[in-house]
């Protein structure tokens, strides 16, 4: 477990043109085509400290997404916004970077809200570190938070540092038979109710819904929510299948197939788009599968969201959303502030960063 | 102490920009004579005073935009204003600059109950939130001390927190989307209804900025279900040490406290002449533990935390029997600040978090330094993260008091820094402790911060001086503190 941030440094200072970061690469169909040569982040790998008292991880880079949540399970804590890891194989530094999070986002909170600190390589390869690890700190611009979902486009996050929360006491799993539009409303409605609703799905006329917390109040929900008990393996099963994309849903036409991430307010009424649609997040996220056309972007849009070509399809207009002028011009010099030769991941989120 | 900020500005430029603010707003809402100016010259940090060249009422965002354009034209410094409660200097005015106030934008524009959110312009206050909210069964869940006072835009500002942000976040998780004036007036939208949005996470940025990298004009805050009912448990411990173990205990029997909150002898003290809550005025520490949810989990979570309580050497326990009893127990420790205002001229109110395990170290070396300095200090700790606020009481009037506040302070803040922590976590850095970000930072890490803010404001005009020192005035301070050291 030696420390490669100096070797990392060195690498970025020597770099002539675009330098590819890698964790394990399970993320590499996420974003524009990775480019430039590849530095591999991966062997930067270890738990530096874990404190269950304080809710605090942190751990270098390369080290993989299983060892973490092996650590906290020990101590019955987890990632509260259950990173899907695409892989065996997915590093921290990659969950962090690509910002992604699973099913317990709408109610836990995503990537963003749990990362405390980071120490970042950046652009000239300067170790910097922002934030820390503790849970309110607000000297300085909030830095950490920015790096999660920048696709290492900003700097190499060398070291994280993460909240973490206790597991649920208990979880059950109901199933209730319904459309997509009375599925919708009824996630909205029960999110406004103090129900310990911790993941909600629905796809094929059926919904899906977790409900994680104290014993008590799971039970009580759960015979006030009626609906079909789901076993607890079949559960598990089918939360881990969605988190990682191995659905059926996912599944049905090859990785070459197009799917759209939708990131939409969660009371919009089911989107007219042709091909299969699957909710997540209360309504706020939905995916969907296979059309060619840039039909979901202009649909997201219009309900006041966002839409990404997520997986497949055809990336030769950008994978994420567009941004008005101004936005764009910050994004700029934001790159350039922390990344003036433009060289970590370069194009990876959009071509001019 | 250190200098007051001013903006070198001519004689001309003063004139040519008054003339242009008077033709935008009203003659009522442009203060511009001493008398007038004399209520904005402090924040809640009352021991930092600047007079500004002018005060505006803005009314709406067009005046802002007007305002931040002709600021920006002529390279006046523009300082945004809430309530004034923040206890940084954030919002103290800079000499010769303008101070852009918010506090007529006072509507809340929408609360959609389906959706759970709450659209609201900058100048509400955060109590008013939840009010509104209230009939659907929701509020607004970051709730500082402050917030029958302190306005959103403020709370936006400084990333605000409350005692129950230990479950339910602090501003940075409870905002969706903000419309933002940036220096220049052209106006930017960010984050969205949606849960995320394309692009780098500059809601992150924007949250905490201390208002150096835009004006919010409009915020959308999530708003959370009201839960069914509440209940606090009030523990007594005959040793400070004991009860900040009692805190790890609770969190490592996997319970996350609705509100976990700790003062010390001096503290409650203060406040049960204040409030009479009921406190146990012979404890070394009481701690105050909250459970919210449904009935049945409230009770077994309440059950559970007793017994980890009772474990970790708790000398006595109460639970609130009623709403009523609830809110008593809660009101003293809400009302700390101006408790212990009401028994000395002059507090500071430091903010740095610690790694909890620090706890005893650094509540022994604050005694120590109290001794030092020979000044008291009653400390208050959201104790559940970590934040600690040591009140330092001192009397303006008598020479010398003021630097040794500060003195003490400091020390403080920098002890933080020792331990692993940080020199703020819910204030803000402000003027206050600007010094001490040289501390906390290296010279890349701030030069990092500049870069970012030209990002936002390329000439430096919003709210200068304040959270970023420059690595110059860094050179400086660490001359001195290493003086000071030798003499020590
Ligand atoms: C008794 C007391 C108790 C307190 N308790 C707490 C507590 O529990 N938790 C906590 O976190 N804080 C607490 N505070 C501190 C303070 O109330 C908060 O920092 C609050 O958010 C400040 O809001 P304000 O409207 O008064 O802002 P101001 O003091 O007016 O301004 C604060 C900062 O925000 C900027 N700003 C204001 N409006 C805008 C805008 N529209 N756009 C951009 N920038 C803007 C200002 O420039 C300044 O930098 C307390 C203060 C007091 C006096």
């Amino acid at each position: 477990m030696s420390d490669l941030t100096e070797q990392f440094a060195d690498r970025i200072r020597a770099a002539s043109g675009p330098l590819c970061i890698r964790g394990s690469g399970s993320k590499d169909f996420y974003g524009n085509a990775p480019r430039g040569e590849v530095l591999e982040a991966g062997g930067h790998r270890g738990i530096v400290g874990y404190e269950p008292t304080e809710l605090v991880i942190t751990a270098r880079c390369g080290t993989p997404l299983a060892e973490i949540k092996s650590a906290l399970a020990e101590r019955r804590q987890m990632l509260a916004f259950e990173p899907p890891s695409f892989g065996d194989a997915a590093t921290i530094g990659g969950v962090v970077a690509a910002g992604l999070s699973g099913p317990r986002r709408a109610t836990a909170g995503s990537v963003r809200d749990f990362v405390l600190g980071v120490k970042l390589l950046d652009g000239e390869g300067r170790l910097l570190t922002f934030g820390g690890q503790v849970m309110k700190n607000v000297a300085g611009y909030d830095v950490s938070r920015l790096i999660a979902g920048s696709l290492g486009t900003l700097g190499l996050i060398s070291e994280v540092s993460i909240k973490v929360l206790p597991l649920p006491m208990a979880e059950a799993t109901l199933r209730f038979e319904l459309p997509q539009d009375k599925a919708l409303d009824l996630m909205n409605r029960w999110a406004g109710q103090p129900l310990p609703v911790s993941a909600t799905c629905w796809a094929d006329d059926s919904l899906t819904l977790r409900l994680s917390g104290a014993g008590t109040a799971v039970e009580s929900a759960s015979s006030a929510l009626g609906g079909e008990r789901v076993a607890d393996a079949a559960a598990a099963h089918f939360w881990t299948s969605l988190r990682e994309q191995r659905h059926a849903f996912f599944a049905a036409d090859g990785d070459a197939a197009a799917l759209w991430r939708l990131s939409v307010p969660s009371i919009a009424g089911a989107l007219d788009l042709p091909g299969a649609t699957l909710v997540e997040w209360g309504g706020a996220q939905r995916w969907i599968r296979g059309g060619s056309s840039d039909a979901p972007r202009a649909a997201a849009l219009r309900v006041g969201g966002h839409a990404t070509l997520f997986r497949g399809g055809d990336k030769s207009a950008g994978v994420f959303q567009p941004l008005d002028p101004v936005t764009q011009r910050i994004h700029r010099d934001l790159k350039r502030s922390f990344d003036p030769r433009g060289i970590l991941n370069a194009g990876r989120m959009y071509p001019d960063l | 102490m250190h200098d007051q900020i001013s903006a070198a500005i001519d004689a001309a430029t003063r004139n040519a920009l008054l003339s242009e603010l008077a033709g935008i707003v009203p003659a009522a809402a442009l203060l511009t004579a001493d008398e007038d100016l004399k209520p904005y010259e402090c924040d809640g940090l009352t021991a930092y005073r600047q007079v500004p060249l002018a005060v505006v009422l803005a009314a709406d965002e067009s005046q802002v935009v007007a305002v931040l354009r002709a600021c920006h034209r002529h390279g006046v410094p523009v300082v945004a204003r809430g309530a004034g409660t923040g206890l940084s200097g954030g919002a103290t005015p800079v000499g010769n600059g303008v101070v852009l106030s918010l506090a007529k934008f006072m509507r809340i524009l929408e609360i959609d109950p389906l959706a759970r959110t709450a659209r609201v312009q900058p100048g509400v206050r955060n109590i008013a939130i939840s009010e509104a909210a209230a009939p659907h069964g929701l509020y607004y869940a970051p709730d500082p001390s402050s917030q029958i006072a302190c306005t959103i835009g403020g709370n936006v500002a400084e990333n605000s927190g409350g005692v129950h942000c230990l479950k339910y976040g602090l501003t940075v998780h409870n905002v969706l989307k903000l419309r933002v004036a940036l220096i220049d007036g052209d106006i930017v939208e960010i984050g969205s209804a949606a849960l995320d949005s394309a692009g780098y996470d500059l809601l992150a940025v924007m949250i905490g900025s201390e208002g150096m990298l835009g004006v919010v004009l409009e915020a959308t805050l999530k708003l959370t279900p009201k839960p069914q009912v509440a209940q606090v448990v009030m523990a007594s411990f005959d040793d400070v040490i004991k009860a900040g173990n009692a805190v790890a205990d609770i969190i490592a029997a996997g319970i996350i406290p609705a509100g976990l909150e700790m003062m010390d002898k001096p503290a409650t003290a203060a406040v049960e002449d204040f409030v009479h809550a009921g406190y146990d005025l012979t404890a070394a520490a009481i701690l105050l533990a909250e459970s919210d949810g449904t009935p049945e989990e409230v009770a077994e979570e309440i059950a559970a935390m007793c017994a980890v309580l009772e474990k970790s050497g708790a000398r006595d326990l109460r639970v609130s029997q009623s709403e009523a009893e609830r809110l008593k127990f809660w009101a003293g420790r809400k009302a700390a600040f101006p408790a212990v205002g009401r028994i000395t001229p002059d507090y500071l109110c430091m903010d740095g978090t610690i790694p909890r395990k620090h706890l005893a170290h650094v509540l022994t070396r604050i005694a120590e330094l109290g001794e030092e300095f020979g000044l008291r200090c009653a400390n208050v700790f959201h104790a559940g993260d970590g934040n600690l606020h040591p009140l330092i009481m001192f009397d303006a009037n008598v020479p010398g008091e003021i630097d040794r506040a500060t003195g003490f302070g400091a020390r403080i803040l920098e002890l933080s820094v020792d331990v692993g922590g940080t020199i703020t976590g819910e204030h803000g850095v402000g003027i206050e402790k600007v010094q001490q970000m040289c501390v906390q930072f290296s010279r890349e890490e701030l030069e990092a911060f500049h870069a970012l803010k030209a990002a936002f404001d390329p000439r430096g005009l919003l709210n200068p001086g304040k959270a970023v020192p420059t690595p110059r005035h860094c050179s400086e301070y660490r001359l001195i503190g290493s003086a000071k050291g030798a003499t020590t």
